[in-house]
């Protein structure tokens, strides 16, 4: 009988709703990526993210062989605000098996 | 509103932010507002070999659009509150 306004799923920020205390993937711009515990997040998708590792993948170009060499760099930090605007996606995190 | 009033009750408190270009900086929160745009005080680059420009600043207004992160003290924070004003605010 109560409408269950709260725990309704009627837009996207409200998928998002459900990763509250989960931990989720971020993709950002700049070729980052995050991954960490959803505390907070508003409608800009400013986020603040717990025990938080990020991924920076940069792309060398060898002078000579002209290869492509891709590395990644990571960091953790304990707590983060990330603001919304550099933010690409949000999932649960992907599986690597 | 929720992040200006997370921040809010962070003043004081040291936190470095990280810009958009890379640079970060590490200083004691003087204030915020409304577009959270932050005032820190007793400023350090974080990486002062690389990013020299900064070297006497120790006071500065940063645009709230140009931070990437914002890394904050994990200690004293409610995360239950946190997540209790998110439930109550995202629409």
């Amino acid at each position: 009988m109560a409408t269950e306004e709260d725990s309704a799923v009627k837009e996207p920020l409200d998928l998002i709703r459900l990763s509250l205390d989960e931990r989720i993937y971020v993709k950002l711009r700049s070729d980052r990526e995050l991954r960490g515990k959803l505390h907070a997040y508003d409608q800009h998708l400013n986020m603040i993210l717990g025990d938080v590792e990020e991924i920076v993948t940069t792309v060398e170009i060898d002078d000579e062989t002209y290869e492509e060499i891709v590395w990644t760099t990571r960091r953790t930090v304990p707590f983060l605000f990330v603001r919304g605007d550099g933010v690409i996606l949000v999932s649960p995190p992907l599986r690597t098996a | 509103m929720l992040f200006f009033s997370y921040f809010k009750d962070l003043v004081g408190r040291e936190v470095t932010v990280e810009l958009k270009n890379d640079l970060a900086i590490r200083g004691t929160l003087h204030s915020v507002d409304q577009y959270l745009n932050i005032k820190l005080e007793n400023t350090r680059v974080v990486d002062q070999d690389k990013y020299p420009h900064m070297l006497s600043v120790r006071n500065c207004f940063i645009r709230g659009s140009v931070v990437r992160y914002v890394q904050l003290p994990p200690e004293e924070v409610d995360i239950e509150l946190l997540h209790d004003a998110t439930r109550r605010e995202a629409r």
